[in-house]
């Protein structure tokens, strides 16, 4: 299985998950606020933070890692700042992690949201009654009613990320080792003569991960509905 | 004590009410609509009146005049919603727990063994509730909210929910609340067997007013105080058990009176409260002579109300208490009955439901 793939096959594959599951697992509390703050408050601007949130579903995936480039790059706003404190993010994996977590998010503060807005107000409610300040409601009937809607959104985002492809090419280039994840190795890959066999065995690659994350949620979420579930 | 003033303007509809709530089981007795909920939750805190005043003793909950208003989970109370709310994602045993753990480590607190073993749910503690019935659910309500160690305890229609077997299931236990807890209890109900089963003090609201409150006998023998209508209309007697006859009657003694009941598992001396339904009542102005009822109450009528249709609600004075009957008006005016006149109450044997007879500690 080791000589399968080749040593640059496997660094685009370990890159791949290193930087999704960064993407997925560094966003997550903040999708969880978002989703949170989108289903249940009102405030001013409410539409404007969610087509914030939705805007990398629907712009060109070029035109999200041109404006990351822009803002995050060495001599951005945000980028040069952040270059003074010594990070970096512009051509690095961290890069790429950010790329992913920004494409991803949508769909992750999606599935959260409808999970939190399919909980009933009145069980909150009831909580409260009992004595419980409104972050001990979020934490003890919340969260945890909410959890297959956070796995849903977690796996989704993973997805996402694994496939992540126009923004990171944009935002972070195409280098070896560093940001070339498994959509970018493939495209490396069918750029030169003879490399199609190792684009085909990233796609397998790609095609097992995504369906191995699906299987995973259908359990886990299974088994987490029929905890939660009947009531 | 409870005291609660509060005035709350719902588009058209208003609720302004104010009502004391003293020891024991207070119902909050009235139509749908007529401002029951919205007064239990401003108590809760779940709402905020446009205006008012809400005490618990001395522990001020809400006073708008002062811009106080504690945040619900601040209220120290335990409120036992409807529809039960529990906690689908924690199992019984946790459910229950949930407000003990928010609640300070000093406050009085029932035992967890006793508030188990008081609603009989040992059985069911390491169950999820989407594994219970109705029944079960609320009574695993009732200890949620007995045992988060509650200065006050809510229940909003705790039994509209459930059928006519689950509701005779779970009103002995909220009897043993009032008679073995010393939490006082604000009940919402448009029920009247269960006010007059349940029921220390009476509030009767009607379009968000209070129209009347007092003892239970006293504002449920009223005639001009019907929150639930005519149809549902009843008095409430008090009445001893004098003694069980072998033909199986239990034969009760209302201030002298004897009435007939089917055979009561109560022992000889025990105080019951008795709801007569005003249209289980017929009314004579001689004392019937061969008729198959046998529980025929003396009395003088103390009012006639005519009702917006043919019928009229007379209240009739005996020696058990004040009796309530629905007849017609043409009745009434062929009988000429008029505050004074005797006459005699006559309540067929079973028409005194079962469910509605409970055990009563001289509340009323």
């Amino acid at each position: 299985m080791a000589d399968w793939l080749g040593p640059e096959e496997w660094r685009a594959v370990a890159l791949s998950l290193q930087v999704s599951l960064w993407a997925t697992l560094a966003s997550l509390p903040l999708g969880v606020f978002v989703a949170y703050a989108l289903a249940r408050w009102s405030f001013p601007g409410k539409q404007l933070l969610n087509g914030l949130v939705h805007l990398p579903l629907i712009l060109p995936p070029v035109v999200t890692g041109y404006l990351l480039l822009l803002t995050l790059g060495t001599r951005g706003p945000v980028g040069s700042i952040l270059a003074d404190w010594g990070i970096v993010l512009a051509f690095r994996w961290t890069g790429a992690a950010v790329a992913a977590s920004i494409m991803a998010f949508p769909l992750m503060v999606r599935a959260i949201r409808l999970s939190i807005e399919a909980i009933d107000p009145k069980l909150e409610q009831a909580g409260a009654t009992l004595g419980a300040s409104p972050v001990w409601v979020f934490a003890t009937v919340t969260l945890p009613m909410a959890l297959p809607g956070i796995l849903a959104g977690s796996i989704l985002a993973f997805a996402k990320a694994m496939g992540e492809f126009g923004a990171t090419i944009t935002f972070v280039s195409n280098i070896p080792g560093q940001t070339r994840t498994i959509p970018s190795a493939i495209y490396a890959f069918l750029q030169v003569p003879g490399g199609e066999s190792s684009a085909m065995k990233l796609v397998i690659v790609s095609v097992v991960v995504a369906m191995s994350a699906l299987l995973l949620s259908e359990l886990v979420g299974r088994r987490i509905a029929a905890r939660v579930g009947g009531a | 004590m409870l005291e609660v003033r509060v005035r709350h303007a719902f588009g058209e509809f208003t609720v302004d009410a104010a009502f004391k709530a003293p020891p024991g089981v207070t119902v909050l007795f009235g139509r749908s609509g007529s401002g029951k909920t919205t007064l239990v939750n401003a108590v809760a805190g779940l709402l905020t009146p446009d205006e008012g005043r809400i005490a618990s003793d001395d522990r001020v909950l809400l006073d708008t005049a002062r811009g106080i208003s504690l945040k619900p989970h601040r209220r120290r109370l335990g409120y036992i919603f409807q529809e039960g709310r529990l906690f689908p994602h924690l199992s019984v045993r946790q459910n229950l727990g949930y407000g003990a753990w928010f609640a300070p480590r000093n406050a009085p607190r029932e035992e967890f063994g006793r508030v188990v073993e008081l609603l009989g749910i040992g059985p069911l503690l390491d169950r999820r509730p989407g594994a219970l019935s109705g029944g079960e659910k609320q009574r695993v309500a009732i200890g949620r909210a007995l045992l988060s160690a509650p200065q006050l305890i809510l229940a909003d229609e705790p039994l509209a929910a459930l059928d006519e077997a689950r509701k005779a299931e779970i009103l002995p236990y909220f009897e043993r609340l009032r008679d073995e807890v010393a939490v006082p209890i604000l009940y919402v109900s448009h029920s009247g067997s269960e006010v007059a089963r349940l029921a220390t003090t009476v509030v009767a609201l009607e379009a968000g007013r209070v129209i009347a409150q007092g003892a239970a006998a006293e504002v449920l023998g009223d005639p001009s105080i019907l929150p639930s209508g005519a149809r549902e209309a009843g008095a409430v007697l008090t009445a001893r058990v004098a003694r069980h006859h072998e033909d199986g009657l239990t034969e009760l003694d209302a201030g002298g009176v004897p009435l007939f009941l089917p055979r009561l598992a109560e022992a000889p001396g025990r105080l019951l409260r008795i709801r007569i339904a005003a249209h289980d009542v017929i009314l004579s102005r001689g004392r019937p002579e061969g008729l198959s009822a046998l529980n025929i109450l003396p009395g003088t009528v103390h009012e006639v109300r005519p009702g917006d249709g043919p019928g009229a609600i007379v209240a009739l004075d005996t020696a058990g208490g004040r009796v309530l009957a629905r007849i017609t008006r043409r009745s009434a005016d062929a009988l000429a009955l008029a505050p004074g006149v005797a006459a005699y109450a006559i309540v067929k044997t079973v028409s005194v439901a079962p469910s509605d007879i409970g055990g009563g500690r001289g509340h009323l």
